[in-house]
This record gives structure tokens, sequence and C-alpha cells, in this order.
């Protein structure tokens, strides 16, 4: 019977015979979720541009090491994000911090989009006039050239 | 000709300028923030003795190199010589960081080739190495009397830093 | 021997593309009909000798010539014959040998499909083709020379970089290339145009093809290049903004902007200033991405190795190419008659207005990935900008070109109000909103993103079928319509992918041992097994799993983690199920104690459909190259003598 006991034991010690339902690979999931939103933003300053979530150099292992714990101790992101520009300067954010230095970059395409926009407008309109004056047709002819044209368009 | 078409020429000329600009720079060298503010806190063990103790703490009122190095770091071994130089001058402490490294094989290589050091602390898990915004060893730190980091270099020093940038600094610190 | 005749065979080639650069231009200026005659015989004597050169460059990759430099470099006696073939382009000097083998070709064939075309344009597009090989040529043979010998010869190479040893990554260069090069045909023609004086909308109609076809090939590279990220680099991930996928991005941008801009200036005669600009734009485009990518101003995981002397000598070549042609539009461009007039509210100003944005989405980016380089230079520190900042950015630029691309197609020329728009865009709107409604609703949770981007998919899928629908009523239409909204049903079918997998893809990163399971996106993934598989250059360990959904079919996925015996770099070679509606996806992370191993697992819902998409749009493409008009034989100044009359009657 002992050994009956110590078979049995042995078997499900072994643990191959009913699979398990796999276990997350971090302590705690949701520090661990925290941990790949920050560290997507943050570069890995050994590698040739890829972020400190994915890479797998030395340096990227101890500094999300670090990141947990701050995580743990109960830090913000920006106060986590400070850390890090304290230490390594801005360059470390994907994010470029909102500064004088990159009003240019964070207000271009905007500024270019309503700017671009505008002068298409303001262009349009003066473009009508110059072509009624250049090909001397009125209104209502142009409207027949563009009739027969389209006819022809198809 | 008019002002309108010129537009895009002038665009590109700027561009062309900052592309020609770009190509003495490099991309990869990060400047440190840590410059003029106050060297990060710290204590932890020493190289050998390793019952002893190291602390920025113990430099204050002295200007001193902090050289950042592992045995396992073929670049340190090209500022090698030029540390042992500094040393052998007695310009001023030279305390080294044995960054993320395995102490016999660190004490293997100071055996080998010279021990410049007059300090060295032993920084297993590289926790003082982030303080310090190290990312690629070798990294040099000219700290002055009051704790406060006055310059670093990154990457092993030439002889030509030493003798142009490094050591006119010391001195220049020294004196104040 | 071989790369000896390779070499002379360049120089050659430099030789013939000099003459091609300049005997054609001149005897178009000044009237000479045996110089203007040279042109296409040059153009096929110079495509000769660079498939000769390149020949001789394979052959010595197949036959393991490691006396030769590059092919140390770049190969490897184990390296299956297949990846030999693909390290020929694996490394700078060999890549830049194809893109002027391909440059050549490109001129070759132009000079082959031009019959009907003046022979005084055809010299001067060939010439300018032939100018800008000139240039190419210099730069291999003064810095890039992939002949130069390796004496005494390696015993064996240092192998192909294990990342480029994949059939994906073999097509992803020829495919870009093709598309950057392409784009030089583009410029050609408006280089022509502007130095003849004669922008009309023949040229347009001559242009549009060649244009189409650089577009396809450049769409089809990048998606090449993304596919295989997603599937070798063991992350999921498809798009990174990192600036060597920008540097291909911006000629997509300014290529797309311009395909539209052809259209109507062949169709209306108007744009053609700002359609010269954008082919100019284009080209330069492509020479600053080479640039980028090979100069060393920008950190990039693409980036070649570099050598300052190189980078100086490709800006040179970029400030020469892109200076002089835009010193060129600043002065001919303003001579160049205006086109006929439309309203504020019509189907040219629509486009119009989709070119700004495509224009400022292009900007967008060249600032972004410039920006560190602008700051450094101006000593202001360091920064990176990454892609929380282009994500932010450049979504919000094309939303409006999205839901312009529906409604752009019913829009009339010349005049066309919002009433009428709106009466014609009801049936899309409205479905639009309720799939935004209801689809990321199904998949789990609603988002103001996930909403948008389904809206704009159907917006524009739904449009685009009522259309088609409608126009089948008069008859069967021609190639380039099916061209065109295969195109943007193409769009359609890749912001719907992008959206889903964006918003509801799955992952878990967990422990896994032989014998265990987890459930990801409704999957149940199984780790049976663990064993050590060798390849030829390589030995890897393979993961065996099984995958299931409610005890349904099972697939088998085999991810593996490889040890390539000239990196010490371990590679990741993911195990992917793929699906028309989802991709399950096994990554192997770091071998943990004992059998256990940390294991990604991915469920990706529709991420098929973002290459899907970018497939649809080249085979759009494709259609609208096929377009019978553009083989007819109608000779330049014909057309414009029809619009001509019937303006008049």
């Amino acid at each position: 019977m002992k050994y009956l006991y110590a078979l049995m034991l042995g078997l499900l010690l072994c643990g191959g015979v009913v699979g398990k339902e796999a276990a997350p690979l971090a302590d705690d999931p949701k520090v661990e979720q925290r941990l790949i939103a920050i560290s997507e933003e943050l570069r890995c300053l050994v590698c040739q541009n890829e972020s400190l979530a994915g890479s797998r150099a030395d340096l990227a292992m101890d500094l999300r090491r670090e990141l947990r714990t701050l995580i743990k101790q109960g830090k913000t992101d920006s106060e986590i994000r400070e850390f890090m520009v304290s230490r390594y300067g801005d360059f470390v954010l994907y994010r470029p911090p909102v500064k004088p230095s990159t009003w240019l970059l964070w207000a271009g395409p905007f500024g270019l989009m309503v700017a671009g926009l505008v002068a298409l407008f303001v262009y349009l309109r003066r473009r009508n006039t110059e072509v009624a004056a250049a090909t001397g047709l009125t209104d209502e002819e142009s409207k027949r050239a563009e009739a027969l044209l389209q006819e022809g368009d198809k | 000709m008019n002002a309108k078409t010129l537009i895009p020429l002038v665009l590109f000329a700027v561009l062309a300028g900052f592309l020609a600009v770009g190509l003495g720079l490099d991309p990869r060298e990060v400047p440190s923030p840590l410059v003029d503010k106050p060297a990060p806190a710290f204590k932890i063990a020493q190289l050998e003795p390793a019952d002893a103790q190291f602390s920025p703490e113990d430099m204050k009122g002295k200007v001193w190199l902090f050289n950042v190095w592992a045995s396992w770091c073929v670049a340190c071994r090209q500022e090698h010589p030029v540390l042992m130089e500094f040393a052998r001058a007695k310009v001023a402490p030279l305390i080294g960081l044995d960054y993320k490294d395995q102490r016999k094989d660190a004490l293997g290589v100071l055996k080998r080739t010279g021990n410049p050091y007059d300090v060295i602390a032993f920084d297993a898990d590289g926790r003082v190495g982030i303080d310090y915004g190290v990312y690629g060893v070798p990294e040099s730190y000219v700290i002055d009397k009051a704790g406060v980091i006055r310059y670093k270099h990154i990457g092993p020093i030439t002889m030509e830093t030493m003798e142009k940038t490094i050591i006119p600094l010391i001195q220049k610190l020294q004196k104040s | 021997m071989i790369p000896e005749l390779g070499q002379f065979a360049v120089i050659l080639a430099l030789c013939v593309s000099l003459v091609l650069g300049t005997l054609p231009l001149a005897g178009a200026h000044y009237g000479r009909r045996e110089w203007i005659l040279l042109a296409r015989p040059a153009a096929q004597v110079l495509f000769l000798m660079l498939a000769l050169a390149f020949a001789a460059l394979s052959w010595s990759f197949y036959v393991n010539d490691f006396s030769v430099q590059y092919v140390a470099n770049h190969s490897n006696a184990q390296l299956p014959t297949l990846f030999r073939f693909g390290a020929v382009w694996g490394g700078h000097e060999g890549s830049l040998l194809l893109w002027v083998l391909m440059l050549s070709g490109w001129t070759v064939a132009v000079a082959q499909f031009s019959r009907t075309l003046d022979d005084t344009m055809v010299a001067r597009v060939l010439g300018v083709l032939g100018l800008i090989t000139v240039g190419l040529l210099l730069f291999i043979l003064f810095t890039s020379n992939p002949f130069d010998r390796l004496l005494p010869a390696a015993e064996n190479g240092s192998d192909l970089n294990p990342l480029l040893q994949d059939p994906g990554l073999i097509f992803h260069p020829p495919m870009l290339y093709m598309g950057y090069v392409g784009f030089a045909v583009a410029f050609a023609f408006a280089i022509a145009a502007l130095l003849s004086g004669r922008l009309d909308a023949a040229w347009a109609r001559w242009s549009r093809p060649w244009t189409i076809a650089a577009w396809g090939f450049l769409t089809l590279g990048i998606a090449l290049g993304s596919w295989w990220a997603y599937y070798e680099l063991g992350w999921g991930g498809w798009w990174f903004w990192d600036p060597v996928e920008n540097a291909s991005f911006l000629p997509w941008l300014l290529g797309t902007a311009l395909l539209h801009s052809l259209a109507v200036t062949e169709k209306r005669g108007s744009f053609k200033s700002w359609t010269v600009l954008l082919a100019i734009g284009a080209f330069s485009m492509s020479l600053l991405g080479t640039f980028l990518v090979r100069s060393g101003v920008l950190t990039s995981v693409h980036a070649f190795a570099t050598d300052p002397r190189r980078g100086v000598f490709i800006l040179v070549l970029l400030v020469v190419v892109v200076g002089s042609s835009l010193a060129l539009f600043a002065w001919r461009a303003p001579k160049v008659a205006l086109g006929g007039s439309f309203a504020l509210m019509s189907r040219e100003s629509l486009m119009l207005a989709g070119n700004v944005l495509l224009v400022v989405a292009c900007a967008s980016v060249l600032l972004g990935t410039l920006y560190p380089l602008l700051i450094d230079a101006l000593n202001m520190g360091k920064i990176s900008v990454g892609p929380p900042y282009f994500n932010a950015v450049f979504v919000p630029i094309m939303m409006p070109v999205l839901f312009l691309m529906a409604a752009v197609p019913l829009a009339r020329w010349k005049q066309t109000s919002i009433k009428d728009l709106a009466l014609r865009m009801w049936i899309p709107g409205v479905l639009a909103l309720v799939a935004a409604g209801l689809v990321p609703s199904l998949m789990g949770t609603w988002t103001v993103l996930t909403g948008l981007g389904v809206a704009l998919a159907v917006w524009i899928a739904v449009s685009g079928v009522i259309q088609i629908a409608q126009r089948l009523k008069s008859g069967l239409p021609p190639a380039s319509f099916w061209g065109m909204h295969m195109g943007h049903m193409g769009i359609a079918v890749f912001v719907f992918g992008v959206t889903m997998v964006g918003g509801f893809q799955e992952e878990q990163d967990v422990r896994m041992e032989p014998g265990d399971t987890v459930t990801v996106g409704g999957y149940q993934f199984k780790m049976t097994g663990i064993r050590d598989v060798p390849g030829p250059n390589y030995s890897a360990t393979q993961g065996v799993f099984e995958v299931t959904q409610n005890g349904g079919a099972v697939r088998m996925l085999y991810p593996e983690k490889r040890k390539y015996f000239s990196s010490t770099m371990p590679m990741t070679e993911a195990g992917i199920h793929s699906g028309f509606t989802r991709d399950v996806y096994v990554s192997l992370g770091e071998p943990l104690e004992g059998k256990a191993w940390a294991v990604r697992v991915y469920f990706k819902p529709f991420v098929g459909w973002i290459w899907g998409g970018c497939v649809f749009m080249a085979l759009g493409g494709l259609l609208a190259m096929m377009d019978r008009r553009y083989r007819l034989k109608v000779k330049a100044g014909a057309l414009d003598a029809a619009l001509v009359k019937g303006a008049a009657a």
C-alpha cells in the first residue's frame, strides 16, 4: 500500500499527466500591462531605434526591472517618465515633450493643414476670376463648353 | 520667374543645409542631463575589500574623476593606459565603478593590466549605473568639491581628451 | 575574371549613360536629329551593360567567390542557394547596383513603349534618365563598388544577416526599388515637359501609366516589408514609423497625390504646374530616402553600414538633381497656360483638397523624421520622435482624405453642390454610421477610434459599390474605372484591417511547458512538445502547439528559436496560422527552468486585411495602367486639338 501511494505521488509530481492552464509570465499582470504601456513610449538607448518594451538588450531588461519597482511603489506615469528623463534626457521619450523647442514639431502639421486649405481656398477664388478674364468666355459660354466636354468624357 | 515658384527651391535649400550639417553629427551620442546637477547619492560595497563601502559623500571637498568600467567591456581596455597615466600623474582621485561585473573577473583584469583606481565601487546589479544615466560603458564623470557633476564623457577617454579637456577642467575646479 | 568583367561592364555603362545624358538633350535643344535618334539605342546598350554587371555579381555569389569583398561580407558557403541570390542585394553596394539596373530597365522600357510619342520628347525623357544614371554610376564606381577584391580571399564568408534570410525579405527590396526608381520616369517626363515648354494634357496622358506602375510597385514593396516585420520579428507589430520606413512612405504619399493630379491634368488640362511639382517631389523623396538610409544621419534598425564619404556623395547628388529641377521649375513653370475654370465646389477642387492633405501628411512625416536632426543641428539638444507622435499627427490628417475618397468620384467636374453630393451619398453615410456602432460593439468594446475607422472603411466601400452598380447600367466601364475602384476598395480594406487589429487584438505573455494550455481570443493554445531541429546554417529549438477553437479544427503551429552559426543574436520564427478573419500567432521567448519556456500568444483579428488591402491597391493600379486609352495610337497634340474644338463649338 505504501508503495502504491509513493507511486501515485511520484506520478503527480511529474505533472505530465494532465497539463495545466499556463500561468502568466509576470507576477502581477496589471503591473505588467502598465509597464508595457509606459515602456512602449520609451526608447531603448542601446538599440538602433527600438522601444524599451520590446528590446532584449541587457540595459533594457534592467530598466524594465526598475520601472516595475517604481510602478509597484505607486508612482504615476509622469513621475516614471521624469525618472527616465532626469537620467537620460529627452532623448529617451518617443513622444517628444511639448516645450518651446518642439512647438514647431507639434504645431507644424496642423498649422500646415490649415494654411494649406486656406491657401487652396484663396487660390481657387482668385483663379476663377483670372480664367474668366483669360478665356473671354462668359459664364454661360463656359457652361456650354463644359457640357460638350462632359459628353466627350464618357 | 516669380516669387511663388521659387518657394520649393528655397525650402529645399534650407533642407539640404540641415542635411549637410547632419552629416557631421552623431545621432547615437546622447548628452547627459546630469551635468551641473548633484551627483546621485549611493552607498555600495567596494570591489575589494568586499566589506568596505563607498559613497560620493566620502569625496566631498575634493575634485574627482568617476570612471564606469567592466571586465567584459572591450573599449575599457583602450582607455586603460590613459587612466594609468592619469593615476601616475596624481592629478586627482580616480574612483572606479565596476558595472554589472563578477568580482573575480574584475580583479583578474586589474591584476593583469594594473589598477589605476584609488577606490572601486562594485555595482553588481547596475542600479547605480542607471542613476548616473549610464548606457554604454565606459563612461566618466568629473565631479567637483561640492559633489556636482561638471562633465560627462561617453566612450573611452583618449589621451587628447584627457589632456585638452579633462585635466584642465579638474585643475580649474581645484582652484575654486 | 568574372568580377573584373562585371567591373568593366559598369565602366562601359557609365560611358554610355554619359552619351545618353548629353547628346539627345543637346540634340533636342538644337534640333540635331542624329543626336535625338541616339537616345533609344543608347538606352538599350546601357541596360545590356548593367544586366551583364548584375549577372557577374550574381554569379560570384552563386559560386561562392569569397575573393570578392562584397560576397565575403554578405554570404557564406552554407547559405542556401535561394538566399545566395537574395544576398546580391543584401548590402549597400549590391543594392545600389540593383537600383541602377532597375533604372536602366525602366529607361529601356520607356524607349520601347513610346513609339507613338514624338522623338524629341523621347530624347529629352531618356536624356534625363541617362543623367540620373550617370550620377548613380559615379557614386557606385567611386564609393560603393561591389566588385572590389579581397586578397587573400576569405576561407568562408561572414554570412548574410540572418534577418535577411527569408523569402519575404528577398522580394521586398526589389519591389521597393522598382517603385522608387519608377518615379524617376514621371520625373523625367516632367523635366522634359519643362525643357520643351510643352506642358499639356498629352504629357499627362503619357506620364500616367508609368506613374501608376511605379506607385503599384512601391505599394507592394512597402506592404512586403510590413508583412515581413510582422511574421519575422516575433512581436506582431507591422509598422514602427522607423526613419527608413518613413523614407519609403514619403514618396508613396506624394506619388498618390501625383496619380490623382495627373488624372485631372489629363482630363481637364488643369493643375499643370502643381502636377509637375509633384512629379519632381515624388522622385526627390525617393532620393532623399536613399540619402537617409545610407548616410548615417538617422538611427534606424534598417540602416546600411555607413561611411561619411557616401553620405556626402549622395547629398551632392540630391542637391544637384533636386536643386536643378526646382530651379528649372521656378524658371519655366509660370509660362504654362492656365487650364479650364472650375467652381469652388467641384470634382477638381475636391481632388485638389485631397492632394493638399496628402502633401501635408507627407510634410508632417518628413518633419517628424527629420526633427531630431534639426534640433541637433541647431545645438538645441537631442530628442526622439517616435510612434506616439506620428500616430497622433498622421491619423487626423488622413481622415478627411478618406472621407473625400468616397465622395470625390461622385462629384461632377467643374461644378457640383453639397446638396447634390448629399443626395448621392446618404446610403453610404447611413450604412457607415450603422457599422460604426455595430461592429466594434460586436467585437468587444466600442471606442471613438474604432468607430471612426469602421465608419470610414464602410463609407468608402459602400460608396464604391453603389457607383459601380450605377455605372454598369450604361455598359461595361473601361479598365481605368475598375482600377480606381479597386484601388479605393483596397484602402477601405486596409483601414478596416488596421482598425480591427489595433482595437481588438489580444495577447498574453505566459510561462508554458509541454502539456500546458492558454486561452487567448477564444482560441485554446496547447503546447504539446519542444524539440531540437537542425537547419543548414543554424540550429533551432522548436515548440509544437495545437490550436483549437471550442474543440473544433486543430491547427499546428511550430514557432522556433534559431541560433545561426554566424551570429550571436538568437532569431525568432513565429508560428502563425493566417485566416481570412484572424491570425493566431505564437512566439517563443526565452527558455526558463526545466522544459518551460516564456511564450507569447496573440489573437489578431483581420490583420491579413492590412496587406490584402495593399494587394488590392496594387491590382487596381495594374488595371488602371492597362486601359486601352493608353495604347491608342493618338499623336501628341491631337488630344489638345479635340479639347479646343469641343470648346469652340
